[in-house]
């Protein structure tokens, strides 16, 4: 396992903390060297699943909390956004999330279904899971797309 | 985290200046607003969009919904002056090639927070 930096935010699953979040998750992505671009790519990302987890939480008539994990790595950002307001084990929570297409049809997620396709456009990896709760678990690479073989770059490169 | 908008009507045309952040949060105010322009029919709207600063799924779920109306009206809508970021979105989504919309001259991205 590759070293990583663990954060963890915690907000009320509320429309006036979407933002809050995203400043947060802005300053995490420059903080692993992503560039401007890439940066407003995962603030919309980020907050597109914030969102889905702050429509889920106000559809199910109680106010929760929303947890954005995120992992920095020296070549890429993962987070994880739950909508049950329990802290979690990112290792475990990425383990039991599966590609987007295992969807099934009942997911309160395809409501957004504008937000997904930007998450997946915007992003190198998106994953969904529907137990207790949604979660969603996405990655960003630096450099844009993930390379064959993640080649490091050198000094004379 | 703020959303302003502004009225500046000419002649017939109805145009908005919309500027700030466009999500979840300030959704329910643009709503509004876009709610408030009468339906006529042959209506014709033009949103300025160039000093938005942020804008995701909902903003455009929006546009998408308020677009439908005015063609619902057989009206003309155009959503102008877009910076690259924003354009981009449209044009991800497929939004680009249904709506009407314009970038902003020179292209430059705004400061966004």
């Amino acid at each position: 396992m590759t070293a990583f930096d663990y954060i963890e935010i915690k907000v009320p699953a509320k429309p006036q903390y979407v933002g809050v979040a995203r400043l947060a998750i802005s300053g995490l992505a420059s903080r692993v060297g992503f560039t401007y671009e890439e940066i407003e790519d995962l603030k919309i990302a980020a907050s597109e699943a914030v969102t889905n987890a702050v429509q889920h939480a106000y559809s199910d008539d109680k106010v929760g909390e929303v947890i954005l994990g995120c992992a920095l790595y020296e070549d890429r950002l993962e987070i994880v956004v739950t909508d049950h307001g329990q802290s979690f084990d990112f290792e475990e929570t990425k383990k039991k999330v599966g590609p987007y297409q295992e969807w099934n049809e009942d997911s309160p997620l395809r409501e957004g279904g504008l937000g997904l396709y930007l998450m997946e456009a915007l992003m190198d990896e998106v994953k969904v899971d529907h137990g207790e709760g949604v979660i969603v678990f996405m990655t960003k690479y630096l450099g844009g797309e993930r390379g064959e073989d993640h080649v490091k770059p050198t000094v004379f490169s | 985290m703020n959303l302003q908008v502004e009225q500046v009507d000419k002649d017939l045309v109805h145009n908005l200046k919309i500027a700030g952040e466009i999500d979840i949060y300030t959704a329910p105010k643009l709503k509004e607003h876009l709610a408030k322009l009468d339906k006529s029919e042959g209506m014709e709207v033009e949103l300025d969009l160039s000093e938005v600063n942020y804008m995701d799924s909902t903003g455009l779920g929006i546009f998408v919904g308020f677009y439908k109306e005015v063609k619902a009206n057989n009206g003309k809508l155009i959503i102008k002056g877009l910076n690259q970021r924003l354009y981009r979105l449209f044009e991800i989504t497929g939004l680009s090639e249904i709506m009407d919309i314009e970038q902003s001259e020179g292209g430059e991205d705004h400061d966004s927070i």
